[in-house]
């Protein structure tokens, strides 16, 4: 709902506020899940398979059980108990078979974890190790190995998804647009390329938590590190046919998610650990090396992309197979692959495409919802594909992505009409392209640069999209609730992981009900029983959804006052207005009563009451999405998009690889920055995160599917020392006509494309051809080796007389 | 063992497990859950706090060799309910986001600063490097210190296009 409020007059939106979830976190008094102890509280360890795939032939658990300190024993023989998002093929613990390394076979909770680690030690397996399916590529050959033999048999949402029963196809998603085989026929020429990307990491600084219990009578409450409380409770509920009334769920303050935590995990088997123990709350706390491989991951990528174009730098068509390896388990990997098909042209209009996407179990720790979806992985791929195209014709990157790019009347692959109101790609593109000198000769100072060093400079300027990847009909609700100083409480089901939202919600409230933002105050704690429904903290949805909820809350809470105060006033209810602290008669303001008055229901001299206590609803549900079709793609998915850019400079030692990024400005086109300061938060922090997929982040394998680095020295993220020299934090706004206040999210998107930014701006500076994240020096100096002369740039202008003079 | 100690200008004598880890007898034996395990390992800094003046990851001390030392956790910054300067400019320049980070963040910086008051954007990288943030990207970390360093002043602004 675009308020249309002209900015001069907004007091709370538009302001970079200081968040109101800080002081507890710099203080030290903000509890985490796994801050909190109950009486009678019981540690729990998991024994993890050291196999990729094996049956599980013997589990003898008798020495664990005679354990002094242990309360509770289970393997995957006590828990016939499948969980899943989309498609129910994961058991809480391992039945017969392992299908990933470091997939859990049986747990124990003590008193102490002491105990509980001895007792996992006690436990022993006999497996029977089978021959694992690694490559996602094999994997869907006929005759592979199978990872679900069952898949056939299992539940999943069949308005959506489209598994492959007797294959490792766990889905196909099918886009169609346009005659793709004319389209080439007529094309001056055809690129195919393959991108890769490996299984990466979330890395939330605090690993997954959880506390659960387990009740006689079935009443069961969880205190756990999750984005999404319902979702737990949802699934939670059909794993063990629970009514949604026995399930309780609080989210303390959470650490980081990511995606990471956006569906359910640790929590059904530590309720189970609990029901064993008679009750007992047991606490499940993930190692950091558990967190890579008994929790999930995101989904590796092999990305296939053919392109029809003509010589004057027009996309004709695309063709592309994305197998995801997603591990041995579905979770949110089936919709990344649906999601990220739909985008997987980027901003640019595709006029003829066939989008074959394929989610592939394979037997390794699995994949599930990380910042941007997979548009991370695809763009990696696309925005290397589209510089590759435009040196094959010899345009300018950036020219061709500006010839190609999503416009006004353009048609997406699902066959959505891109409007003014949708956003400025390009506008994002020219803002980064400036400030990073894109084009421009060399400054003195770099050419100098360069020649003392022997390092070459290279630019590049990328550009993405993203929708929210969510269910066509999801929808949110928040509660008002005004206290007796006339404060108010939202209650409404976002998590705070860490994005800042609930302050730009704060915001959006104090706005629509026109009080300051310290009147304010949205409890950063959630809980199930207490608060409104919203389907999950995920997709940048969040701020649009809830906060649309929010104004309608407030509109509904001040509607019941004015109701009350035209009952004290004797006044009609159009003739009045309010500020901040009352109600007033507008032609008499002297007539007046104060929201204290009013709060908790309107009390007269004599003692007489009216109204009650003041509380506003407000439920918002995304308008005229559909789902899509399965064989052709085509439908309405996008609450809206969200358009990006980054212009990168690099530095790179030609000899051997070595590389620095001198320079990252990014642009997001996001309809109003509620609050510009967390925006410039999540642009800069995403992109970090991004460069780290795109440096040094990613699984390592043995030949027998063993995870060889689930820790920090071997598994690299960024350190204060990785920042680029210089950051750069733009906005657009171009306002989304049903956002609040124009507003559209942005949690995820500048993690998007950085990668291909990277690779592209590495290629321009020093010819190296790069098609497989991460980039690593030595990745560098190997393209190097096997790379033709140096092709002369055409991002970066340098100085011709010194660039001559340093040809390889 | 019996260990003593002086956390935050308060003298504790616990018994604690010989195996225990500073970390552990922090957030256990005394209830000081400000400071956070991120990995256990000495990696990620999640658990930093100020052991007699120094830096240090509490998950790689064992307890008993804390025994006798003047310790400074993140529930000591704020003093009289006002937060710190450097709290304060955290605060004001967005630099914290989840918030599992920051607490070890504030103890390394604040040890940092006590030897290098006026430092620059290099050394306060490096300053921190040990102390990993997954949200922020470090950014709007670094301006708060130099806000606290008086090299900064006013809020870095988002760029309008």
């Amino acid at each position: 709902m675009l308020e249309n409020v002209p900015a001069a007059e907004l007091s709370c939106v538009g302001r970079g506020v200081e968040r109101i979830d800080t002081v507890e976190k710099l203080s030290g008094a903000a509890y985490y899940t796994g801050d909190l102890r109950f009486p009678g509280m019981l540690f729990a360890k998991v024994k993890r398979s050291p196999h990729a795939k094996a049956r599980i032939a013997r589990i003898d658990t008798h020495k664990a059980r005679a354990l002094p300190g242990v309360h509770a024993v289970l393997t995957g023989a006590d828990l016939d108990v499948r969980v899943g998002l989309y498609l129910v093929d994961k058991y809480v613990l391992a039945r017969d078979v392992v299908r990933h390394f470091g997939e859990a076979v049986a747990a124990v909770a003590a008193e102490t974890p002491e105990i509980a680690r001895k007792a996992v030690d006690l436990i022993e397996v006999d497996y029977e190790p089978m021959t694992p399916v690694l490559d996602p590529a094999k994997a869907i050959e006929n005759g592979a190995p199978l990872v679900h033999p069952d898949l056939g048999s299992y539940d999943y949402v069949k308005e959506v998804f489209s598994p492959v029963g007797g294959t490792n196809i766990a889905n196909l998603s099918k886009y169609r647009k346009g005659d793709v085989d004319k389209a080439f026929a007529e094309a001056d020429l055809v690129v195919e390329r393959e991108y890769t990307n490996p299984s990466v990491q979330h890395v939330p600084m605090e690993t997954h938590v959880t506390v659960g219990q387990w009740q006689p009578g079935d009443k069961i409450q969880l205190w756990t590190s999750a984005q999404s409380p319902f979702t737990v409770r949802n699934l939670f509920c059909h794993a063990f046919k629970l009514s949604h009334n026995q399930v309780r769920v609080f989210i303390p303050y959470v650490g980081g998610g990511f995606g990471g935590k956006a569906g359910i995990h640790l929590e059904p088997l530590a309720c189970s650990l609990s029901r064993a123990a008679g009750g007992r709350p047991v606490k499940i706390q993930a190692t950091r090396e558990e967190e890579f491989s008994l929790l999930p991951c995101r989904s590796g990528l092999v990305n296939r992309i053919k392109t029809a174009l003509t010589k004057d730098g027009r996309i004709l068509a695309q063709q592309m197979t994305m197998l995801w390896d997603a591990g041995a388990y579905a979770d949110y990997a089936v919709n990344v692959t649906r999601a990220s098909g739909y985008s997987a042209a980027g901003p640019y209009e595709i006029p003829a495409a066939r989008i074959d996407a394929y989610t592939v179990y394979t037997n390794k720790p699995f994949g599930t919802a990380y910042r941007g979806f997979g548009h991370v992985e695809f763009s990696w791929g696309t925005e290397r594909h589209m510089t590759v195209l435009a040196r094959a014709i010899g345009m300018d990157p950036l020219e061709f992505r500006k010839r190609n790019a999503l416009r006004p009347g353009s048609i997406t692959l699902t066959g959505e009409v891109i409007r003014e109101h949708t956003g400025n790609v390009t506008r994002c593109m020219e803002t980064v392209a400036k400030a990073i000198g894109y084009g421009e000769e060399l400054t003195p100072e770099w050419q100098q640069r360069e020649l003392e060093t022997g390092r070459r400079i290279g630019k590049s300027v990328v550009a993405l999209h993203k929708a929210p990847a969510m269910p066509p009909f999801t929808g949110t609700a928040v509660v008002l609730r005004m206290n007796e100083d006339g404060t108010v409480i939202a209650n409404l089901s976002l998590t705070e992981i860490g994005a800042g939202t609930y302050t730009s919600l704060a915001q959006i409230i104090a706005e629509a009900l026109k009080f300051p933002i310290e009147r304010i105050k949205v409890p950063v704690e959630n809980d199930t029983d207490r608060d409104p429904y919203d389907w999950q903290t995920v997709a940048s949805k969040g701020l649009m959804l809830c906060g649309n909820a929010a104004i309608l809350a407030a509109r509904d809470l001040l509607g019941k006052a004015y109701d009350m105060a035209a009952q004290v006033l004797r006044a009609n209810h159009c003739d009045l207005d309010h500020d901040a602290d009352r109600i007033f008669v507008r032609h008499n303001p002297e007539c007046q009563v104060p929201f204290r008055a009013l709060a908790v229901g309107y009390a007269y001299p004599n003692g007489n009451g009216i109204g009650g206590p003041l509380v506003g609803v407000g439920r918002y549900i995304a308008q005229g999405l559909t789902n899509l079709d399965k064989e052709t793609g085509q439908g309405l998915p996008a609450l809206y998009w969200t358009y990006g850019a980054h212009g990168l400079v690099v530095e790179v030692d030609p000899v051997t690889g070595e590389y620095d990024v001198l320079k990252v400005a990014s642009a997001f086109d996001v309809g109003k920055a509620i609050n510009p300061s967390a925006v410039r938060g999540q642009i800069i922090g995403g992109m970090i995160q991004g460069l780290g997929t795109a440096m040094c982040e990613g699984y390592i394998y043995d030949a027998n599917g063993k995870l060889l680095n689930p820790n920090f020295t071997d598994n690299k993220i960024p350190t204060s020392l990785d920042m680029p020299a210089e950051i750069e934090a733009f906005v657009v706004e171009t306002p989304q006509v049903d956002g609040p206040f124009g507003a559209r999210g942005v949690g995820e998107h500048s993690m998007i494309a950085i990668c291909g930014a990277l690779g592209n701006a590495i290629q321009d500076a020093c010819g190296a051809d790069l098609t497989k994240m991460p980039i690593r020096a030595e990745d560098v100096w190997r393209a190097l080796e096997t790379a033709g002369p140096l092709l002369e740039s055409s991002a970066t202008i340098r100085n011709r007389a010194a660039c001559n003079t340093r040809e390889r | 063992m019996r260990i003593r100690v002086r956390v935050n200008g308060r003298d504790y004598q616990q018994e604690a497990p010989d195996h225990w880890t500073l970390l552990r007898f922090l957030r256990e034996g005394l209830g000081l859950t400000g400071t956070k395990e991120g990995c256990g390992a000495g990696e990620c800094g999640a658990c930093t706090i100020i052991m007699d003046g120094l830096t240090v990851n509490s998950c790689l001390v064992l307890a008993p060799e804390a025994d006798g030392t003047v310790i400074e956790t993140i529930e000591g910054e704020a003093v009289a309910g006002e937060l710190s300067p450097l709290q304060r400019a955290f605060h004001k320049h967005h630099a914290v986001q989840c918030g599992f980070c920051t607490p070890a963040m504030i103890l390394s910086i604040k040890a940092f600063l006590r030897t290098n008051p006026r430092p620059t954007v290099r050394e306060i990288q490096e300053a921190i490097e040990g102390n990993f943030c997954r949200c922020t990207g470090y950014q709007q970390i670094i301006e708060a210190v130099q806000e606290v360093t008086g090299q900064r002043e006013g809020q870095e602004e988002l760029g309008h296009a």
